[in-house]
């Protein structure tokens, strides 16, 4: 296992790149703590695969450097780096029995038989193929066989890291939960460095201690599910992470309160003066709907019934606003808002400002 | 009117359609729900006119249409595996089968265009088509079964390897754009929730049978069996037999006071079915019934967690609003609420739903 170092990384497919534009994977520079579990998350053309393919080995970065341990890797060839890897689709032999293709990668590197078949079993039994270790992989479910994938990575017990590139995409939504899990309990287990690129939220939340958000070819934020919920850093953090994701509303910021129209909305702390693009941040399951006199009168476009909750597609002030209702809740016939204060977040030019009194650290 | 009677479909020995029924109205949203091998595309297949029931009866409009080649059909099918013309450009693939049909060029421009402008792909009219995002060609082949203004849309899990957020703008913009066309819609999707989202009707899918078809969250609140209640729950719904015995049921890890309007039913075994939204992490005033149990995962999805917890034969599924961390191997207390249970009898028959307000 080891700590792995992007320093001041960046790649252009272009040959000169000029421009900030040019480059698929700006500037990054952060150290990947070892046996971490990180969710590289983004939307495709991102960037994610492009960095994934950097530190496989794949792709000589433009810029910058790649350390495992402090080592200069960067122009290793991916055999040299000593990584495992596990694609979208199952990479397994067909002719060979479950067992056989989990001893593989093992027999491979010349590790002592007695340690083979320890490990080999342990995994086996792991990934719940006991009953199916003799049989041929060619008569497997496509489920099974990526499970047989997941474990020739996680069988090595001397890699750098293992690198996950959309493992789950071939899977059925029922099992896809089963083997988010398996994943997650296979990291605590085995305690390996694990980098997972996806495009799926539920899957790079649940399986990441930190997940790296990219967007045009930018990291974004690096934080634990926790902060990409409560305090997106970039706008986009906020609209990619949740279904349906943050609201934002154009607002005018004076101290600790926000104008929208007419209307003045409380904030969780005082701001300093911003230019710019200003938006209040907030996420549909802190905005009420109240027939009080209190509260932002607004108009109800349309409902979807989702059964445990409602999502209220609505209007304020000319602009678009999600409210998320539990079960049961009604809609009342003249609807306000209410914007829960404490999670109130402000934006200027789609970056987080913290306010006045977090900002000093109070 | 497109109506399935007693339609069965045999490969070898398997059933692969097991005597479905059904009757879908010209501009109706439908959507099948089931997991992967459940008979989805068979059945697509079937109405499509690409294969042929082993016995029953397709019409449409009362007309019978097992006869009719599929080029003489009008319908539309989206794969979730994007097919395109790949030699050709995002403008030839939407008009190709305008030009099959021989329409008239200034036609087609303005249906290619109008069509592009609802896809969002008009900057990439004259791109080929290899060139563009999984995205971007699934929305090609979407944009194509548009312009033929078919009377049968048929849509075969068309989001499936879409980016989510992508997947939540179509899933709002294609009932929509279709809904104008008057087709007939039939949407296969093996998400529960992508099924609520669209709305309409639903038949799920079990095995090749058709186990309930009536309005979508209808039939997720009122599922007439266990099977539907399972098909129409993911994760799947919280399943715990119980024995009924006099005024109460009886578990492996306790009892709970049997609702009243169920005390008249006979003592015996029935199975509980709780969602997993109806179980708490918290103490709350209504639920009487309290489990300690282990921790043994916890998953994300960005607005929502999922706490799965086991205590010796018993395994729950806990679903809580927002991002929290529970951690793994910590014993909890589950609560639960018996006006929160559907309550499914010995043959698996729905007899009584969660009662609706309570809290």
């Amino acid at each position: 296992m080891a700590q792995i170092t992007l320093n001041n990384l960046a790649h252009s497919y272009l040959p000169n790149p000029k421009t900030d534009d040019d480059f698929a994977l700006k500037e990054i520079d952060y150290a990947w703590d070892d046996g971490g579990a990180y969710a590289l998350l983004g939307p495709s053309g991102c960037g994610k695969t492009t960095l994934l393919n950097i530190i496989s080995g794949l792709l000589v970065p433009s810029k910058g450097k790649i350390l495992f341990d402090g080592q200069d890797v960067t122009s290793f060839q991916p055999e040299q780096r000593n990584i495992a890897q596990v694609f979208q689709f199952p990479v397994i032999y067909d002719t060979m029995t479950v067992r056989q293709n989990l001893e593989f990668p093992l027999k491979n590197r010349g590790v002592p038989k007695d340690e083979i078949s320890k490990r080999v079993e342990e995994m086996i039994e792991v990934l719940d193929l006991s009953d199916k270790a003799n049989r041929k992989a060619r008569g497997l479910t496509a489920d099974e066989k990526q499970k047989i994938s997941l474990g020739r990575g996680l069988v090595r017990y001397d890699v750098n890291a293992i690198l996950f590139d959309e493992p789950l995409t071939v899977i059925d939504p029922h099992m896809k939960w089963q083997l988010r899990t398996k994943l997650k309990d296979l990291h605590r287990q085995f305690g390996h460095t694990m980098i997972y690129v996806t495009h799926d939220q539920t899957e790079a939340l649940t399986f990441a201690d930190k997940v790296v958000v990219m967007y045009e070819g930018e990291v974004v934020q690096i934080g634990t599910p926790e902060e990409l919920f409560d305090e997106p850093k970039h706008t986009f953090v906020g609209y990619f992470i949740g279904s349906p994701g943050m609201n934002f509303l154009p607002v005018d910021v004076t101290g600790d309160q926000a104008k929208l129209g007419s209307h003045t909305i409380q904030l969780k702390g005082s701001y300093p003066e911003l230019t710019g693009k200003v938006e209040l941040g907030i996420r549909p399951e802190f905005v009420t709907l109240t027939s009080t006199d209190t509260g932002i009168p607004a108009q109800v476009n349309s409902v979807e019934d989702i059964g445990r909750f409602k999502i209220v597609h609505a209007k304020v002030e000319g602009n678009d606003l999600n409210v998320v209702l539990n079960e049961g809740e009604s809609i009342p016939s003249e609807p306000k808002i209410i914007i829960e204060t404490s999670r109130t977040n402000i934006y200027q030019n789609d970056h987080l400002v913290l306010p006045l009194e977090k900002a000093k650290g109070v | 009117m497109l109506e399935l009677r007693n339609v069965s479909k045999k490969v070898g020995n398997a059933l692969h359609i097991n005597d479905v029924s059904l009757k879908l109205e010209k501009g109706s949203l439908n959507v099948l729900l089931g997991p992967t091998l459940s008979g989805k595309t068979s059945l697509m297949r079937l109405m499509a006119g690409l294969d042929r029931p082993t016995s029953g009866e397709i019409l449409m409009d009362g007309a019978s249409v097992l006869k009719t080649p599929v080029q003489k059909r009008n319908v539309a099918m989206v794969y979730q595996q994007f097919i395109n013309y790949p030699a050709f450009t995002v403008y030839e693939n939407i008009a190709s089968p305008m030009r099959v049909a021989r329409v008239d060029q200034k036609t087609i421009d303005m249906k290619v265009r109008k069509a592009a402008d609802l896809m969002k792909l008009t900057p990439y009219l004259d791109r080929g088509v290899l060139n563009l995002s999984g995205g971007q060609q699934q929305r090609t082949a979407l944009a194509r079964a548009l312009v033929k203004e078919a009377e049968l849309v048929l849509l075969d899990e068309p989001l499936a390897n879409l980016d989510y957020k992508l997947r939540e703008e179509l899933r709002i913009e294609l009932p929509r754009i279709f809904a104008e066309t008057g087709a007939i819609f039939l949407y296969a999707t093996t998400e529960p929730q992508e099924a609520l989202l669209l709305g309409g009707d639903t038949a799920t899918l079990h095995e090749g049978r058709v186990t309930q078809f009536g309005t979508t969250i209808d039939v997720h609140n009122q599922p007439s069996n266990l099977v539907t209640a399972q098909t129409f729950s993911d994760p799947p719904m919280n399943v715990i037999p119980m024995q009924k015995k006099g005024s109460k049921f009886v578990f492996s890890q306790g009892e709970v006071p049997c609702p009243e309007k169920l005390t008249d039913l006979p003592d015996g075994p029935y199975t509980i079915g709780v969602r997993p939204h109806h179980l708490m992490l918290s103490q709350s005033e209504s639920a009487s019934l309290k489990i300690e149990a282990l921790v043994s995962t916890t998953e994300i999805t960005g607005s929502e967690t999922f706490v799965h917890v086991q205590r010796d034969d018993i395994k729950l599924v806990v679903l809580t609003r927002g991002v929290h961390r529970v951690n793994i191997g910590d014993t909890i207390p589950v609560y639960m609420n018996p006006s929160k249970f559907f309550i499914f009898d010995g043959a698996d028959t729905l007899v009584s739903t969660p009662i609706a307000g309570a809290a």
